[in-house]
């Protein structure tokens, strides 16, 4: 039975209100070691809002966060960096925490943009920039692990191979993860619970018993709830980020 | 060789460039020019409580400095004007009031060219002291504050979530942007500190690849600027203030040579 100590993260009830308009309200959640817990719903329903309560970046909020490890990874939705810095991406890699330089290495190289150590950060493209981002929060080892659409931008092959980097993450570190994503083949297959939001939570659970709510059909269409039968069933193989298939 | 006070001058305007160096590149950085204005407005005000209350200067601008910046952000907090508005109303009326109280210290000569621009003649071996500690603590500051500080400046919400704790940070250094105008105003003087802290950080952004490497050029900059200011100002009669920041703004146009190169290899 997962004890306490087991709790990374606990939203309950929690909500946050911007010029009197909730942008959500009333989440509850869990984000335990070891586990993925993705967020999935439509624009503005409320997902990187709830990502960002998680970790504590706003402060009035409703309800309460319970946060129990300092260790923690982000990769946000947006970022906006001032080019008046000049930074490169290995200083980029330290920004929050100092690692070690063999760290930095492996953690470039996993996500396939060692070549980019000593580029200059705006010098990027967007799909590159995401991979560098989702170096630096993995390069922390960090307990909890919070991704916000981490692979926007990224070329098909390469997603597929983040998201199998993502889940191989999760069990060697044992890090809990929260994701936000809107690809809900990833969800469905790589996710141990599911909370679909639109300014509150919809329906949460399992992946089967969210496919199966009737409020996620209304959301996402019959057409999603179909994915699982599609989805639901073991992988033999992962790629790399090269797209070559590697037997398990 | 050199006269004492010519000396005393030298190794105030080092110390001085050591500290604006590494603040100048987070002035830069932060966009917080014309907030460094505002505070070396405000020290005019400072510097004449210093003269009616018989309190050292450097000690009273940077009261005054940080509690203006205090109610800046009160001001931020409590009012819908946007910061430049806040900023403008608090430089000038900050300069405002220390203009009048300066008239009313009839029984003072007031030497109000020294006051804006700077004068090395009034640089006394107390100032040192006051110049090298003061400047000591300041980096050591820094360089404490530094990680949260510059994690904050590229990307804030991923400084706050990985709990370095920016605001705080951004206090800090609030309080050591008061600090560095208190201990550089009678060199600099108070119309041109923020070129100090500006200017050399322009420079080194020509120059450089990385925060680090910005940071040491912007320290050597300053370091050079102080050197032929200074002598100039002695060979021409010159200002002090005025001297540097002309010698820091060669030194600007000197690298503007390098980003045109930059830019024709890009091409």
């Amino acid at each position: 039975m997962s004890s306490e100590n087991s709790t990374l993260v606990k939203l309950n009830n929690a909500g946050f209100k911007q010029n009197d308009k909730w942008l959500v309200e009333g989440v509850s959640l869990t984000v335990e070691k070891g586990k993925i817990v993705t967020l999935i719903g439509p624009n503005g329903s409320g997902k990187s809002t709830t990502a960002k309560i998680a970790l504590g970046i706003y402060k009035n909020i409703e309800g309460s966060v319970e946060k129990y490890t300092n260790k923690v990874g982000y990769v946000p939705q947006k970022i906006s960096i001032d080019w008046t810095l000049p930074l490169r991406v290995y200083d980029f890699m330290l920004l929050t925490e100092n690692i070690k330089d063999e760290v930095i290495d492996e953690a470039l190289t996993l996500t396939g943009v060692i070549h980019l150590k000593n580029k200059n950060l705006g010098n990027l493209s967007g799909g590159e920039f995401q991979r560098v981002l989702i170096a630096r929060a993995i390069s922390k080892k960090p307990e909890l692990l919070v991704l916000d659409e981490p692979v926007q931008g990224v070329d098909y092959t390469g997603e597929i191979a983040l998201y199998e980097l993502i889940k191989r993450i999760s069990d060697t570190l044992n890090c809990g993860i929260l994701l936000i994503s809107h690809d809900l083949h990833t969800v469905m297959t790589a996710t141990d619970h599911v909370v679909c939001l639109n300014g509150h939570v919809c329906c949460s659970g399992s992946p089967m018993d969210v496919a199966k709510n009737n409020e996620y059909k209304t959301l996402f269409g019959e057409q999603a709830s179909q994915i699982l039968s599609v989805y639901e069933h073991k992988h033999d193989h992962v790629h790399s980020d090269k797209g070559e298939i590697k037997k398990n | 060789m050199f006269d004492d006070f010519f000396i005393r001058a030298l190794i105030a305007g080092l110390g001085i460039a050591l500290v604006t160096g590494p603040l100048g590149c987070f002035v830069v950085w932060r966009r917080l020019s014309y907030f460094g204005d505002t505070l070396a407005h405000s020290a005019l005000l400072g510097v004449t409580l210093a003269y009616s209350f018989d309190l050292n200067i450097a000690l009273s601008v940077f009261i005054i400095s940080s509690l203006i910046a205090l109610i800046l952000i009160q001001l931020q907090k409590k009012t819908n004007l946007p910061g430049d508005a806040l900023l403008g109303l608090l430089a000038h009326s900050s300069l405002a009031v220390g203009l009048v109280v300066i008239g009313f210290l009839t029984f003072i000569r007031f030497d109000i060219m020294g006051l804006l621009f700077g004068d090395i003649l009034a640089v006394t071996t107390d100032d040192l002291l006051i110049i090298w500690t003061g400047g000591a603590l300041i980096l050591l500051v820094l360089k404490l504050i530094w990680k949260p500080l510059f994690a904050s400046t590229v990307n804030y919400e991923l400084a706050e979530a990985e709990g370095l704790n920016p605001d705080r940070a951004k206090a800090i250094f609030t309080i050591l942007m008061a600090a560095v105008i208190a201990i550089s105003i009678k060199m600099v003087g108070l119309l041109l500190i923020t070129g100090m802290l500006i200017i050399p950080a322009a420079m080194a952004r020509n120059i450089s690849d990385s925060p680090q490497k910005m940071v040491l050029f912007s320290i050597i900059g300053g370091l050079l600027s102080v050197l032929l200011g200074l002598f100039s100002s002695l060979e021409f009669n010159t200002s002090s203030g005025p001297s540097i920041i002309m010698a820091a703004l060669v030194l600007f146009i000197l690298s503007l040579i390098n980003i045109k190169q930059s830019i024709k290899l890009k091409n």
